[in-house]
């Protein structure tokens, strides 16, 4: 009999589980009556680790090229450049075949509904991952019954119905019990608790938690939401633009951050205290169309401190942290980097 | 009755022909320059309620009953004229998604002097100079220019901006927001937000908002009514409300909402779903999740609660003695 279970760990617990180099996506756009078309960087030279056992958020506005970076690693969409590798082999090579990757890292999306076939009952949408991989029918349901448990659903009650007799909380635990189906070690979650009401955000939040101690499981969570990521994360990468912004450990990010963009993020969040409110908004502007981005840093046309560097070259990621909290902390601004033109930047070499 | 009074509401139904009663008995004033929230989860039927003040609830299929007064004027019974020359003048609204609420073939101009043209009897010219001093006060970059712009030319947050100054043409007294900024991206909500209420406070407007972000209730609210089931469970000033809420359900919508200092804990959540809408239990309809009911609960509804002046909730467990309210905020 063929078992499915989640495959052994190969490098280590030093062994990043995933570490993507120099990932990009370009979407060309329809050549028009007019100029040559171009193309959308939605990602453009992105390097991400993501250690076993923790959970990376990836937080940024509409179009900084989160989801993109989500169906890069998924598989979905092949990138424009870059290399994914898993647990130390090469995605695609002979010791890691597509096919193999893709049963271990699965993907839960924002909208339950759509993500889940209207004519298959619940029991068959969980039972048809491991169906796929080889799976008998009688272990497959046997499994799906485990994990309508496991997510909090009674099989009894819930096994035979189908999407549209579920609300948007119990859809997304269906996605999620099929998620682990396949026993995968990476789940992506983009956008999981972003298209339901705050109680029940709240459950599906916990149940998360619950199932990554149960199953032994590692997160990519992409999200909007800066109380939830702060809530749920263990390090935090902000996008902008198709660009890392920053990166580092959630605490540190969150008390310390390094590049304005992500101080504009996190002063924008809405206040749960009247007495406190604010009385400018902290960024202006909306994101800029990724078709054309601004040259240099990506940022410096909504940026409180912009100087003529920022527009002349793109900074890159570079270390900002001093304490052992900081470790891993790393921001891509010009002025924290020491003699690069920017006039707050002079004041830090020391 | 007070001059100030902008609606009131006294026992306000809606029922749809499909058998769903949408709100069911709702009571509330508001006066000039009063901001209310409305907080409530999907399905509690807190958009219906706003649509219902400026009738927008589709005729056919809607029954409503109760007391409704907008201004003085009857809404509940009011032809269709004279619900015309409510909305705009008076009443106006702003909705989630300014894509679907603007109309793609004009331009924003066109469409901002059309709207003061149908209630004024003013020149067009003069309307195009009213237009471009509305993309002004809500802080459109280079109006002059966006006045020719349509929608799709402009990015999210600017077309909301073009939105609420279509909604302020007619210089009404009421504005209702329902999810105003409920697409846009964080750094955009705050904008928008901050401008919703330096507009009403320059214009002295009163403000009807709904949503389901406790954040976005506590950036722009003076009062906050929390809804469930088509009801007001609860009302009172936002702080207090937000501080020390009343009603079990307001309790738990609190607990469960992420916030700072919730990270690493278990988030206190609310057991099961809200009740259907076509078969509500008798009694308080948040019973049947809540930890504190008992049988009474279910025997008739609870009547609104008064434990200190200007807080409301309706629970049969929060005392309206108002001294032993004040014990139990001292201990």
């Amino acid at each position: 009999m063929l078992h499915i279970d989640q495959p052994e760990d190969r490098g280590g617990p030093a062994q990043p589980l995933v570490i993507a180099r120099g990932l990009a996506k370009y979407f060309p756009l329809k050549r028009g009556l007019f100029g040559s078309g171009g193309a959308v960087k939605a990602v453009d030279g992105l390097d991400l680790e993501i250690k076993k056992g923790e959970t990376l958020a990836i937080v940024g506005e509409s179009g900084c090229g989160k989801s993109t970076v989500s169906r890069l690693l998924m598989g979905l969409i092949p990138p424009t450049a870059g290399e994914v590798l898993f647990d130390g082999e090469l995605v695609g090579s002979a010791a890691l075949p597509a096919k193999e990757y893709l049963r271990q890292v699965q993907m839960v999306f924002q909208d339950s509904y759509a993500s889940l076939n209207p004519r298959l009952s619940i029991e068959e949408s969980i039972a048809f991952p491991p169906m796929v991989h080889g799976l008998g029918r009688t272990e497959a349901v046997e499994r799906a019954h485990d994990l309508l448990d496991a997510v909090g659903l009674a099989p009894g009650l819930f096994a035979g119905r189908y999407p549209h007799e579920l609300s948007g909380g119990q859809r997304q635990r269906i996605n999620i019990a099929r998620a682990l189906a396949l026993r995968p070690r990476l789940i992506i979650l983009d956008e999981p608790v972003s298209a339901l009401d705050k109680s029940v955000e709240a459950q599906v939040l916990n149940l998360l938690m619950d199932l990554k101690e149960q199953f032994g499981l590692t997160y990519l969570f992409i999200s909007h939401d800066l109380n939830v990521v702060h809530h749920v994360a263990d390090r935090v990468l902000v996008m902008y633009l198709g660009r890392a912004a920053e990166i580092g450990p959630v605490e540190s990010i969150f008390a310390a951050p390094g590049h304005p963009y992500t101080r504009g993020l996190l002063a924008s969040r809405l206040s749960m205290d009247p007495t406190k409110r604010r009385k400018t908004p902290p960024l202006t502007g909306d994101p800029p169309n990724p078709v054309n981005p601004p040259p240099g840093c990506r940022f410096n046309t909504r940026c409180p401190i912009a100087e003529p560097v920022c527009s002349n070259s793109q900074p890159n990621l570079a270390a900002i942290g001093h304490t052992i909290h900081a470790l891993g902390h790393e921001a891509a601004c010009w002025a924290l980097v020491p003699g690069s033109g920017h006039s707050l930047a002079t004041r830090k070499v020391a | 009755m007070r001059d100030d009074l902008l609606v009131l509401a006294r026992d306000l139904r809606v029922k749809f022909t499909t058998g769903v009663n949408a709100v069911n008995g709702v009571d509330f004033d508001l006066r000039q320059r009063e901001v209310l929230c409305i907080l409530g989860e999907s399905g509690s039927g807190k958009s219906v309620t706003l649509r219902a003040l400026m009738r927008l609830n589709p005729p056919t299929k809607t029954i409503m009953s109760g007391t409704l007064e907008l201004g003085g004027r009857d809404v509940v019974q009011a032809s269709e004229n004279e619900m015309s020359d409510l909305r705009g003048p008076f009443v106006s609204m702003i909705f989630q998604e300014p894509m679907t609420a603007l109309d793609p073939v004009f331009t924003i101009g066109r469409q901002i002097t059309e709207t003061i043209l149908r209630h004024e009897n003013i020149s067009r010219r003069k309307a195009r100079r009213r237009a471009l001093e509305l993309l002004e006060l809500v802080q459109i970059p280079s109006a002059k220019r966006r006045l020719d712009a349509y929608p799709h030319e402009l990015s999210g947050g600017l077309r909301q901006r073009a939105m609420i100054a279509i909604a302020l043409s007619c210089r009404p007294k009421l504005l209702l927001a329902d999810e105003p900024t409920t697409a846009l991206d964080a750094s955009v909500q705050i904008q928008i937000l901050l401008l919703l209420r330096e507009i009403q406070q320059e214009l002295g407007m009163g403000m009807i908002f709904v949503t389901h972000d406790l954040g976005v209730a506590g950036e722009v609210a003076d009062r906050i009514a929390v809804m469930y089931a088509g009801r007001f469970i609860e009302e009172g000033p936002v702080a207090d409300l937000m501080r020390q809420p009343l009603h079990p359900y307001a309790k738990g919508l609190l607990g469960a909402t992420v916030h700072e200092g919730s990270r690493g804990k278990r988030l206190t959540t609310i057991p099961g779903a809200p009740p259907d809408l076509r078969d509500l239990p008798g009694g308080c309809a948040f019973a049947p999740r809540c930890t504190e009911a008992e049988g009474a609960c279910l025997a008739h509804l609870p009547e609104l609660r008064t434990p200190v002046p200007d807080r409301a909730a309706r629970c049969i467990h929060v005392d309206d003695r108002p001294a032993a309210f004040g014990e139990r905020l001292a201990s």
